[in-house]
């Protein structure tokens, strides 16, 4: 057993396991937003290695396939992008409108309802980076004095939040136009929302991919200026 | 296949050294986005075997997500003192962005409709009453 797990396969084969499982279960369930296989997969994973009493870095490792492939994912963006290239250009002043509104407020009421809430100075830092992609928020959050490692989890929280309750909210605002969804989820929920908003159209997921990256390098500008302003650091 | 594979990973080591040699604050594989984007768009044509590679990796990309979320495991110290604040400020913040980059993405689009299809003719004058 442990030398199983010195390789790849266990982990590998757990991962897949688990995402299929879920996958048909959400078909079970008639697509329910609910029943979001990345969030029960991460759910069942969790609970798998509480009872096992593995490490979480001896899973990670076995896994570590999988997280690698999300680079190459991120850059295979680019073609949905390339394909909506006309729409985004004539969209070009509605969506710097919605990534500078949207990331000021995923900023400010980050660090406003920790604070409310009785947090510490560290959490809020900790939080404020956590709806732009994780290499970008660790590095945020590293400079601007909160805890990197506490960043990538709750990043990653803060995208399965947005996969799963994004689309729904965006339906109840009646908010329809892939453009329009696909800019909200890249700009609330990076990567994770991204991945979810593309099952829908590929049109929302290019829009999706290009608010991720913007948002991201709108927050790393914003959010050192920020927090010296606030008088946070 | 092998040679979409081998585009993307061209683009991402492109945009990994990119980032550390200009100190551009973006991770490698967005910048390799942005440069392939920027190199489709200047050929004005997607190579034969890069769309289907790519297709198949953006439809399976939420499976990728799965390994970095198990860490929340290793939250479990942290969350037992701040959860109000963590899970107050995720939940909040996360559907607050949302609606506001929805809104505003909305409203600038409403505006420019009212206001654009005579673009030329948009100087601030005032009608005498």
């Amino acid at each position: 057993m442990t030398a199983l797990w010195a390789g790849p396969l266990p982990g590998l084969f757990l991962t897949l396991l688990a995402y299929l499982l879920f996958s048909w279960l959400q078909v079970c369930a008639r697509g329910h937003a609910l029943a979001n296989p990345v969030a029960w997969s991460i759910v069942a994973l969790v609970v798998f290695l509480k009872l096992t009493h593995l490490p979480y870095a001896r899973y990670f490792a076995s896994a570590y396939f999988l997280h690698f492939l999300l680079g190459p994912a991120t850059v295979a963006l680019a073609i949905p992008l390339a394909r909506e290239l006309p729409r985004l250009r004539a969209l070009l002043l509605p969506i710097t409108a919605g990534l500078v509104a949207g990331n000021l407020t995923a900023i400010l009421s980050a660090l406003a309802l920790a604070k409310v809430l009785g947090g510490s100075t560290k959490v809020a830092l900790s939080l404020a980076p956590k709806s732009v992609t994780t290499p970008i928020a660790m590095g945020i959050s590293e400079k601007i004095g909160g805890h990197p490692s506490l960043t990538a989890v709750l990043v990653i929280t803060t995208g399965v939040i947005g996969a799963v309750l994004g689309p729904l909210v965006l339906t109840r605002l009646r908010v329809f136009d892939p453009a329009v969804r696909g800019t909200a989820m890249g700009v609330s929920s990076h990567g994770l929302g991204t991945a979810r908003i593309y099952q829908e159209s590929s049109e929302a997921g290019a829009f999706s991919g290009l608010a991720m990256g913007l948002s991201g390098l709108l927050t790393a500008l914003f959010l050192p200026v920020l927090v010296r302003l606030l008088g946070l650091k | 296949m092998f040679v979409g594979i081998a585009i993307l990973l061209a683009c991402q080591v492109s945009g990994e050294l990119l980032a550390s040699a200009l100190r551009i604050p973006l991770p490698g594989p967005v910048l390799g986005m942005a440069l392939l984007a920027l190199g489709l768009a200047s050929t004005r044509r997607i190579p034969v075997g890069l769309a289907p590679t790519a297709d198949a990796l953006l439809k399976a990309m939420p499976l990728f997500f799965i390994p970095a979320g198990v860490g929340v495991l290793t939250l479990s110290e942290t969350l037992r003192t701040a959860w109000l604040p963590i899970t107050g400020a995720l939940l909040g913040s996360t559907l607050l962005a949302l609606l506001v980059t929805a809104l505003f993405m909305k409203g600038t689009m409403r505006l420019l409709a009212r206001f654009c299809p005579a673009p030329a003719a948009a100087p601030v004058t005032k009608s005498t009453p």
